[in-house]
């Protein structure tokens, strides 16, 4: 089992949860986030240009059995690019950690049928 | 040397009073008091448009919050501009063009008016910017059918042709002293201060539009929640206070009939909470916050034809069925599957059929007398709901086909609906650049 977290534009949220259901994938976790990367965006405030320090980010938390790891990164991948198929800085990053144990509240279940 | 001036002062003012007191003394004199009351209610009139922003915006997701304000704060730019313009003129200037709207050259740019007093004793400029307020929030309310999706460039054009060519003409009609809504029967339609002219016809033009446009992406099968139902219920009770403007005011005195409006207009609104409150408690067992200010919203829509002639009893009663037929809208619109967003249909247009028609009802006697009076026969309940029908009937048709056809030719021109990428990204993003909630971010 493995834990994927993606950190998306948060344009894009709607694109890679569309396409996330589309795969067949349909339990993730999202949050907003805001950190530093390559990227600086501006923003408009009063006709003013501004960029901020921090950018506002969205996280997407997924666990997986194997077999489903590849089909979840690609999706995302494709689905998070933005600025045609070559994309562009910002566009996020996918982590993959080692998933040790998942249990389902409800019935106590264990292991990869409780994802 | 400071006292010297002062006094200078003192007599230049009074100099100047008593010249200009002069040169009024053969115009109609200004009567203070309805002139106090009809510029509070211009303010509170244009209150009740970010009341609607915040109503609206409340109600959409968190990326097109500021999207959903800016289509109302627009409005307050762009008709303001357009009514001092032509809109004051196309409304209450003679007829022309076969009575299609009105037009005195005096009354463009507001020129002629300078120092003109009308009848009433209040000065021109302030019942003409009263109405501008009208004008401007009808385009307003039309643009929660279509929230969420449309372009911005598009929605501005838009509400610029629909103010000129929808709201000018009918407005026209039911309120110009030569309006063939105005002169229709014994005393005229009834419509003390907007029922056709803003509810119907913004409620009706938003239901084309939504239909023309079709829905949101997700639509029905996404659950769409609210992004903050306190922006919403702070909005509707800034439209409630509001509309003590939009209906008190519009009787342009400040007396008898500006109390019986303002007492209609309260029982009306309480009755239609009320009323949503119980029919919600008892269908779905709990009574909604956004519930609550649907059925204030219901009542007040259909009072507001009704405020000038109707008792509070018949407020009461106009309240209670609003809310019920609003209430049935919307659950016959949820299966129906048509994409009315904010129910700017469900509430303002068919809250708004409902007051105009069921008004007939609850009149006020001496009203009645008047109006037989005025007919040189008997002028019963049914001879006056016939009118009342013909010019809520003009009123849909005239929206339903003027509408179609401007959003026709915008969409052609402009691409009124948003493109898959903008929608997806939000109004707030993909138009204005910005984000409503972006200080809640670590920075």
């Amino acid at each position: 089992m493995k834990l994927i977290t993606a950190i998306i534009r948060e344009a894009q949220l709607d694109q890679v949860r569309e396409a996330l259901i589309e795969a067949d994938i349909k339990r993730i976790s999202v949050s907003r986030v805001s950190g530093h990367g390559q990227q600086r965006i501006e923003e408009m405030y009063r006709g003013q240009v501004i960029v901020p320090d921090l950018i506002p980010k969205i996280k997407i938390e997924i666990a997986v059995n194997e077999e489903f790891v590849d089909i979840t990164i690609d999706t995302i991948i494709k689905s998070a690019r933005t600025d045609g198929p070559d994309g562009k800085v910002g566009d996020g990053k996918i982590f993959i950690t080692p998933l040790e144990e998942v249990i389902r509240i409800r019935t106590g279940e264990r292991g990869g049928k409780a994802i | 040397m400071n006292l010297l001036s002062k006094k200078n002062l003192i007599s230049m003012v009074l100099l100047f009073v008593v010249s200009s007191g002069v040169f009024a003394a053969d115009t109609t004199p200004i009567d203070t008091g309805a002139t106090a009351w009809m510029l509070t209610s211009t303010a509170l009139v244009l209150l009740m448009i970010p009341g609607l922003a915040m109503f609206y915006g409340g109600l959409v997701r968190t990326k097109n919050v500021l999207g959903t304000i800016m289509h109302s704060f627009a409005a307050m730019g762009i008709i303001s501009i357009l009514w001092v313009a032509v809109g004051y003129s196309m409304t209450f200037g003679p007829s022309i063009l076969g009575g299609w709207f009105g037009w005195n050259p005096d009354y463009f740019f507001l020129r002629g008016i300078d120092e003109s007093i009308m009848d009433a004793g209040v000065p021109e400029y302030v019942f003409s910017m009263f109405q501008g307020k009208f004008a401007i929030i009808t385009p307003a309310l039309i643009a929660g059918a279509f929230a969420e999706r449309v372009s911005f460039k598009a929605y501005v054009v838009f509400i610029a042709v629909w103010g000129i060519f929808v709201y000018n003409p009918l407005a026209h009609w039911v309120w110009a002293s030569d309006g063939f809504l105005f002169n229709l029967g014994a005393a005229g339609a009834i419509d003390f201060a907007g029922g056709t002219v803003v509810h119907i016809s913004a409620g009706v033009s938003g239901l084309v539009a939504a239909i023309y446009l079709g829905a949101r992406r997700g639509y029905p099968y996404q659950v769409i929640r609210p992004n903050n139902l306190v922006l919403t219920m702070l909005g509707a009770g800034l439209l409630w206070v509001g509309w003590f403007g939009f209906n008190a005011g519009s009787s342009i005195s400040s007396g008898l009939s500006t109390a019986q409006a303002l007492t209609a207009t309260q029982v009306a609104a309480a009755a239609g909470a009320m009323t949503w409150m119980i029919i919600e408690g008892m269908h779905q067992g709990k009574a909604t916050a956004l519930g609550f200010a649907s059925g204030i919203l219901a009542g007040l829509v259909a009072v507001t034809p009704a405020a000038g002639v109707v008792q509070p009893y018949g407020a009461m009663i106009l309240g209670v069925l609003a809310s019920m037929v609003c209430y049935m809208a919307i659950m016959l619109k949820n299966k129906l599957g048509y994409d009315d967003s904010l129910d700017a249909f469900g509430i303002h247009g068919v809250g708004g059929i409902v007051g105009a028609i069921m008004l007939v009802f609850f009149i006020r006697p001496s009203w009645m007398n008047n109006a037989a009076e005025a007919f040189g026969s008997d002028w019963t309940v049914w001879n006056q709901l016939g009118v009342q029908a013909l010019a809520v009937t003009v009123a849909i048709v005239y929206a339903a086909v003027m509408t179609l056809a401007i959003i026709f030719v915008v969409d052609k021109i402009f691409k009124f609906k948003s493109s898959e990428i903008d929608e997806m990204a939000g109004l707030d993003r993909s138009y204005h650049g910005e984000r409503g909630y972006g200080m809640l971010n670590p920075n």
